[in-house]
């Protein structure tokens, strides 16, 4: 073991609403074999639902990407979710709890923010969205 | 993906098999609501043992569930959630207020069987 | 390039036939057992190599290792090798046995399984060469294989140790049926929290428990992050039909908790572990007796 860095990759293109638990489940196992408790791979896939269920809602398609990643001795899982659709509109609003631009159901990121260790989020009208978010393994 | 829906009684118990997609979930929605009325059914248990991962979706859809058949007068008892659903749950701060939960089938239709009880208060 | 006309007795083997060439090399190594076995073992304790095990089960083990190795050179596969030597690991890593002891004495076999063929097909160089060609690559996969397993088998281990020390240190003790206790004792971070929320949640469902005490008596203080995960847990076991009672507030934490917006009122607490044991027999239906009376 010589400080090699290791990493996998898998790609789930969203745009049926099978895609989502497709993604989450890629997710969820991907995040068990690198070592994440049960507790947290399923927290990992429910925020990769959100984030897969919003792009399908809000741009028809999209792309989540799931990589994790294993380098001398830390071990860690980014989720890049983007799309090319319209955008959010009033991004900072939307990570504030509570926000929701379509009614009832809100676009969960202050939920997924919080429990991510980072989350980054680029989006703008005609720019499509991505949303970058990475979890360490403690 | 069908959730087959049994009778037992005056209740109905829907067993989920498998993860359900947004549009499986609508459709069992329907099928529940339907079936209530046309059964008069008392309460309706949802197992969701089998589900790994329940998202703001199918938090909301349960809601939905236990209000429209509310209306019908009748009950919702959740199932069998995972522990670790459970907790991906309250993390990402999806409740399932107003919603009666247990442990297993037993548990459920002890509760629905008694109405008035005054054992455990939610 | 004139090679030594001199005609060994194995000049017949087919040199360009590795197959042959192995049959041959295990024909000898079985014939040789004995004493190669022997000459390895006079190694081992000449190292002060499995200086945790006695003499007699380093003896059975070799026996059984070199029967192994001379088998998976005969076969050409690793398979039956891998399995015996996560076998053999996990019964040597609990007796203390490391990593360079394990990879040292497969290297010693293989230097002395070896040095017997140098010994036998010195007289011809080509024959040796062809020999040798046969033997290293596949003596260096069983030295990878059996030390890789080995190192595999223990860290698998080490992460099973610590695991059940941290389960240990957090315990979720039934205490009737369907009534358990969670003592927290001590500092906790957000790691650890998670670990005891994972580990009531599972006990919940493992018990069928209806009512859980919390019970924080023992934890000096807590900060806005964990007593959120307090709240959490409560909720999360409510999604598992069961109750919560939280005892062993102080007033520091009580603060704490309003001022993350909790309702207390909400909250089902009760003053004392004593409190909350009982409270919760009550909301199981049992009867509670006064200790002054059950003592009498």
């Amino acid at each position: 073991m010589s400080g090699e860095a290791v990493a996998t990759e898998a790609r789930v293109v969203v745009e049926a609403d099978r895609d989502i638990v497709t993604a989450r489940q890629q997710g969820r196992v991907m995040a068990a074999q690198l070592g994440f408790s049960p507790g947290t791979a399923t927290l990992i896939a429910t925020a990769i639902s959100e984030l897969a269920r919003n792009m399908l809602l809000y741009a028809s398609r999209g792309e989540v990407l799931i990589t994790t990643i294993e380098n001398n001795g830390s071990k860690g899982i980014t989720v890049e979710a983007r799309d090319e659709g319209p955008g959010i509109p009033q991004p900072q609003r939307a990570l504030e709890d509570g926000y929701s631009t379509s009614g009832r159901l809100g676009l969960g990121l202050p939920g997924v923010k919080r429990l991510m260790d980072e989350f980054r989020l680029e989006t703008g009208p005609g720019r499509g969205t991505r949303i970058v978010v990475h979890k360490w393994v403690r | 993906m069908q959730v087959p829906i049994l009778k037992q009684g005056a209740h109905l118990i829907a067993t989920v098999q498998s993860a359900l997609t947004d549009a499986d979930l609508v459709q069992l929605r329907d099928a529940i609501v339907e079936q209530v009325g046309r059964t008069r059914a008392r309460g309706v248990i949802i197992d969701v043992t089998a589900l790994d991962v329940v998202d703001s979706f199918a938090t909301a859809t349960m809601r939905d569930i236990a209000q429209m058949i509310r209306l019908r007068g009748a009950r919702t008892v959740i199932v069998g959630i995972q522990p670790e659903v459970a907790f991906a749950m309250v993390q990402m701060g999806l409740t399932l207020e107003g919603v009666t939960t247990t442990l297993d089938l037993e548990e459920a239709l002890e509760h629905l069987g008694e109405r008035t009880n005054g054992k455990v208060a939610r | 390039m004139t090679d030594l006309q001199i005609v060994p007795t194995d000049s017949k083997l087919p040199l360009d036939n590795s197959a042959a060439l192995m049959r041959e090399l295990v024909a000898h190594l079985r014939e040789n057992r004995t004493g190669l076995r022997e000459e390895w073992l006079r190694r081992i304790f000449e190292t002060e190599l499995l200086t945790a095990m006695t003499r007699e089960e380093v003896f059975a083990e070799a026996t059984s290792v070199y029967d192994s190795y001379v088998e998976a050179l005969e076969t050409r596969t690793l398979e039956t090798l891998q399995a015996y030597a996560q076998n053999l690991s996990e019964r040597i890593i609990p007796r203390g046995v490391e990593t360079h002891e394990v990879v040292g004495i497969v290297l010693l076999l293989r230097d002395v399984l070896a040095r017997s063929l140098f010994g036998k097909y010195h007289a011809n160089f080509k024959v040796l060469n062809a020999i040798l060609d046969a033997y290293e690559p596949a003596a260096n996969s069983i030295a990878i294989t059996v030390s890789v397993g080995f190192v595999q088998q223990r860290e698998r281990i080490i992460r099973e140790q610590q695991e059940a020390i941290r389960e240990l240190s957090t315990p979720v003790l039934q205490v009737r049926e369907r009534l358990l206790i969670l003592p927290i004792i001590g500092v906790i971070d957000p790691q650890r929290a998670r670990q005891l929320t994972e580990q009531l949640l599972r006990g919940i469902r493992a018990t069928r428990a209806k009512v859980v005490v919390i019970d924080i008596t023992g934890v000096a203080a807590m900060d806005a992050s964990v007593a959120n995960h307090l709240v959490q847990t409560v909720e999360a076991a409510r999604l598992l039909g069961a109750m919560v009672i939280v005892t062993g507030l102080s007033p520091e934490i009580a603060q704490t908790l309003v001022n993350i917006g909790v309702d207390l009122g909400k909250m089902n607490t009760v003053g004392d572990l004593q409190g909350g044991i009982e409270e919760a027999e009550r909301l199981l239906g049992y009867k509670v007796i006064p200790s002054e009376v059950a003592n009498a």
